[in-house]
């Protein structure tokens, strides 16, 4: 990873803003992932993690807008994109994965067809030359009799299997971005296991850039380089896998990465809890978001924190962070 | 021992597979075959494996929600499946269940002071009575008793999540099954969650069936373990032996699958990665149901079926390799 810091960002998105009724449900996100890393959006239901995502691939749902903010591939603004430009780039240098992988894949196509449709569409290979890549990749992300399995439908295929199927008509075309919102989620922790291994696999392969939204800070904890922290919108946190870890420096992280049952350790005892709900966008607070359930607020809170550097490369938006061990 | 508040032996439910040309039985589902468990009053045994184990058809025939083909379910001391349906709907007021999705669990169109309060509607009591008892349940579970004239689209899903809650404390049960009833929610309110379970456990003294893929969950919160695979038990006992000293290969396998919130330690180790998927329920393997997947099996896995036997760690275990107590008796060694 030494030489990531000479290389240029794959992905950068500078403070995105995504709206829904006037609404800044994504309120200036910055992030970058560099060639052949692997960055974790983490966050609880409401964050805005997957509308940051679907903002990045130009998949809002019809009530959300992109309102401002940049977000490059490679240098290349795709906010001011059209629809037809878009569909030029998703599927090519840019794909994603979904939680749902038997929802995500046409129920009436073979898989091996959907693996191929992406390099057919995009007038990369011959329909022949395509189905024996798709073959090769069925075979590369490890569905067995590949060859056999092209032919059938998702439904005859298992969850596990149809989510290999996703990442092989991802990967096919050789993206620079991938991006994976809860891949894992849906599925049984041994086929999790099975999929993060493949994940890891082809990201040191092929170099490609992995954007994975997750909830799971086991799975950020196996697979990420670098981690960025949503709560309410923004980014509240970011840090190196490690350093996040050791030393989280912003309330929620702490006490998100403390509420955590853990496999060591006491049983049966009282597990630390955050205080409250995670507040629906209309009832954000002003300033911090996090403050109406932060042990640490105080009236400055009202007035909204930076993300404010903690370390080289971690940063942290809460103006009480040198009080954090009062959380304990 | 006293008598447990549950016992069930041999439970057996299957389904039958219609298809073919005149829709007659082409096969068997056997969701569940051959299932054994007890628990203790104020005891709390949790029930882990991958969807298509048949953990949730368990606890859904205990319930008497399916019915079960075969074995018995002893509750306070009476065999349900022998009694007849009124005297069996009586005993079971005393079960109640606690599933995933808080949504669904209730209508909308319902007061949460109406949901709570149903379950005293159907045993008459007066209202009154029912009002106050409403408002006792809802300050119990953590939320205001003022939010009795809500309706849960009003409520955030932990909210909702403590209302069910409410309602299963109504009559005053004696066992809960918790059917993934903290996998929706949030890891911030997940805690939350699992702090009232535990209180409410300890300040009432009912019993938990706790249904659960989540094991980290299940560490936390069981008495005793009981792994299951393929619609039969792999592995029991007691939490500590099943977590820390695990016998069979397969709870080996899923303990070594969870990824560590912790990074350090997640990339130290080591972690046995299953090959391939679960097979068929309706062709399970003849001998132990583990074997197209098992990193350590034998010939002889193959063709027989290994019995759940007493481990030299406290915990039951069907595996012949790692537990030779699990041979049948009728065949050779």
């Amino acid at each position: 990873m030494a030489e990531v810091e000479d290389r240029r960002p794959v992905l950068s998105v500078r403070d995105l803003v995504t709206e829904i009724g006037g609404r800044a449900v994504v309120d200036r996100v910055s992030l970058d992932v560099m060639p052949g890393e692997v960055v974790a959006l983490v966050g609880e239901s409401g964050s805005g993690k997957s509308l940051t995502a679907l903002s990045i691939m130009g998949l809002l749902p019809g009530a959300a807008r992109a309102t401002g903010g940049e977000v490059l591939l490679d240098g290349e603004d795709l906010l001011g994109k059209s629809e037809r430009q878009m569909r030029a780039i998703r599927g090519e240098r840019l794909s994603m994965i979904f939680q749902e992988p038997v929802a995500s894949l046409n129920p009436l196509v073979p898989v091996g067809d959907q693996v191929a449709e992406s390099l057919i569409v995009h007038g990369h290979a011959s329909r022949g030359d395509a189905s024996r890549q798709a073959v090769e990749m069925l075979a590369h992300v490890g569905i067995p009799q590949p060859d056999q399995r092209a032919r059938q439908l998702p439904a005859e295929l298992s969850g596990g299997m149809c989510q290999r199927v996703m990442i092989a008509s991802a990967l096919i075309s050789n993206p620079r971005l991938l991006i994976a919102d809860e891949p894992t989620t849906a599925l049984d922790v041994t086929i999790q296991a099975q999929i993060l291994r493949l994940m890891k696999a082809l990201r040191q392969e092929r170099d490609t850039a992995i954007l994975i939204i997750t909830h799971d800070m086991g799975v950020v904890a196996d697979i990420a380089d670098r981690v960025c922290v949503m709560y309410g919108g923004r980014i509240v946190e970011t840090a190196p896998v490690f350093e996040l870890f050791e030393r989280p420096s912003h309330p929620y992280t702490k006490l998100l990465l403390q509420t955590i049952p853990r496999m060591t350790g006491a049983r049966k005892e009282e597990l630390k809890a955050i205080e409250g709900t995670v507040p629906d966008v209309s009832q954000w607070p002003s300033g911090c978001r996090f403050r109406t359930r932060c042990p640490l607020a105080r009236e400055d809170c009202a007035e909204m924190p930076p993300l404010i550097p903690v370390t080289e490369g971690h940063r942290s938006a809460c103006w009480h962070m040198d009080e954090l061990e009062r959380i304990g | 021992m006293s008598e447990p508040l549950l016992k069930v032996e041999g439970l057996k439910v299957h389904f039958p597979v219609r298809g073919g040309w005149l829709g007659g039985q082409t096969g068997t589902v056997k969701a569940v075959d051959g299932f054994d468990i007890e628990i203790g009053r104020g005891e709390t045994v949790a029930l882990v494996g991958e969807s298509g184990c048949g953990k949730s058809t368990a606890g859904n025939a205990i319930l008497g929600l399916v019915e079960a083909s075969g074995g018995r379910i002893v509750f306070e001391g009476q065999d349900l499946l022998s009694l007849d349906r009124s005297e069996r709907a009586r005993l079971r007021r005393d079960m109640q269940v606690i599933f995933q999705d808080p949504v669904s669990a209730l209508n909308p169109k319902l007061t949460i002071e109406h949901s709570v309060g149903e379950p005293l509607i159907i045993q008459g009591v007066e209202r009154k009575t029912r009002k106050a008892r409403v408002a006792e349940l809802l300050r119990i579970v953590g939320l205001n008793p003022e939010q009795a004239r809500r309706y849960p689209n009003e409520l955030s899903g932990g909210q909702r999540q403590r209302v069910v809650i409410a309602r299963s404390l109504a009559t005053s049960p004696k066992l809960i099954v918790c059917d993934e009833a903290v996998s929706a929610l949030d890891v911030s309110i997940r805690s939350q969650i699992l702090n009232l379970l535990m209180r409410l456990q300890t300040e009432f003294g009912f019993s938990y069936l706790f249904i659960s893929h989540d094991l980290s969950v299940v560490r936390h919160i069981a008495d005793r373990v009981v792994v299951m695979y393929l619609g039969t038990i792999a592995e029991d006992g007691p939490a500590d032996a099943v977590f820390d000293r695990p016998v069979h290969p397969y709870t080996e396998a899923l303990l070594s699958a969870i990824p560590l919130p912790d990074p350090k330690a997640q990339r130290a180790r080591e972690p046995m990665v299953l090959q391939g998927d679960l097979p068929s329920p309706i062709d399970p393997p003849k001998g132990c149901p583990f074997v197209t997947r098992c990193p350590i099996s034998e010939v002889r896995c193959k063709d027989v079926r290994p019995v759940l036997a007493p481990t030299g760690e406290g915990t039951r275990a069907a595996c012949f390799v790692r537990n030779p107590a699990a041979r049948p008796k009728d065949v050779p060694a």
